[in-house]
């Protein structure tokens, strides 16, 4: 991957300034025909306010209710999202892939 | 992420360093590796492997799980001479992710109708290049076959220590180069890093070919170990 998350971390950065809590989600390991490659990342503040995609839409609204309570807690968790898992018939991948999203607060 | 962390990593973003953000999953501990300090690093292994291919991952060491995130910026093709050559490059290299800028004081070849959506300079290598930022994320190929422009270009090329250096013409046509270029002061190692002739070897015939070899050699330097890179050439 080349430079895709340019806008991602700069948000991150700007709105942790402006006073925002923010967290950042980031897949960290892929199985089978994942959406989206490992690295790739998605920023949340605490108005629920999100730029970029850890999976192409499937489970972001899932990965930014977690964010929030990162963001209250300050300690960082592992998602895991795929056919699998049981959450799978709630929010997952439809492609079948299975992934993990690794959610930090910033700050 | 630690806010000083996050602020040096997008430093290291904004002036094209590669770096990468070492995450232990369990605990959440982060370190920012710069690729200038990848030697002196217990992992450097791994960093240079995961850098090299310009992908992040998951990987065991001492233990624990960590992830390597990968923060390499966006390569960059300049392509000096607007001949038919780089029509067939200057889309290829664009679908492979590469930013790229064509470079031909010749107006005549410069022209928009003859590179639709690329951006095109035409001025000589002494203005067009500097403002390019030509750097170490950059791959730089002179094929207009005119030492006036290509042998200033190439220099720049040297100076600004490209990963990739190409320049299009035989053997005989490059040693005639090596002369010019020596006598202009290039050093042997600079002028031993001009792939010349351009392109892996594939038998290439018509421009778009050869515009092929040209990519599949850049890529091959990009991407392979130093070891199996002597091995291709």
């Amino acid at each position: 991957m080349l430079d895709r998350d340019e806008d991602i971390l700069k948000a991150a950065e700007d709105w942790q300034k402006a006073g925002h809590g923010v967290a950042l989600a980031t897949v960290v390991e892929t199985w089978g025909s994942a959406p989206r490659p490992a690295g790739s990342s998605l920023v949340i503040n605490d108005e629920g306010t999100f730029l970029g995609s850890v999976s192409g839409g499937c489970v972001e609204g899932a990965v930014v209710t977690e964010a929030m309570d990162v963001i209250q807690s300050g300690k960082p968790r592992m998602l895991e999202f795929g056919v699998a898992d049981e959450a799978a018939w709630n929010v997952g991948l439809s492609c079948g892939g299975t992934i993990r999203v690794f959610v930090e607060k910033v700050g | 992420m630690k806010l000083e962390i996050l602020h040096e990593l997008n430093a290291e973003r904004a002036a094209r360093r590669p770096a990468i953000l070492v995450t232990d999953t369990e605990s959440g501990e982060q370190r920012l590796v710069k690729a200038k300090d990848f030697a002196r690093d217990p992992l450097r292994a791994e960093l240079e492997k995961q850098l090299r291919m310009g992908k992040s991952a998951s990987v065991e060491a001492g233990g624990k799980k960590l992830f390597l995130n990968v923060y390499a910026p966006t390569a960059k093709l300049v392509i000096v001479g607007a001949v038919h050559i780089s029509q067939a490059l200057a889309p290829l290299a664009r679908s492979l992710g590469y930013d790229v800028t064509v470079v031909d004081p010749r107006t005549a070849f410069a022209s928009p109708e003859r590179f639709p959506d690329i951006p095109l300079v035409a001025e000589w290598p002494d203005t067009a290049l500097p403002p390019l930022n030509v750097d170490a994320y950059t791959a730089f190929v002179a094929v207009t076959h005119d030492p006036k422009i290509d042998d200033p270009a190439l220099l720049h090329a040297f100076e600004r220590g490209c990963f990739y250096i190409g320049a299009l013409g035989s053997r005989k046509t490059h040693a005639k180069r090596g002369d010019r270029l020596r006598a202009q002061g290039a050093k042997e190692s600079d002028i031993a890093r001009i792939h010349a002739p351009i392109g892996l070897a594939i038998g290439a015939v018509s421009p778009s070919e050869i515009a092929v070899a040209i990519m599949a050699e850049i890529t091959a330097v990009l991407r392979l170990p130093p070891k199996e890179k002597e091995e291709a050439a």
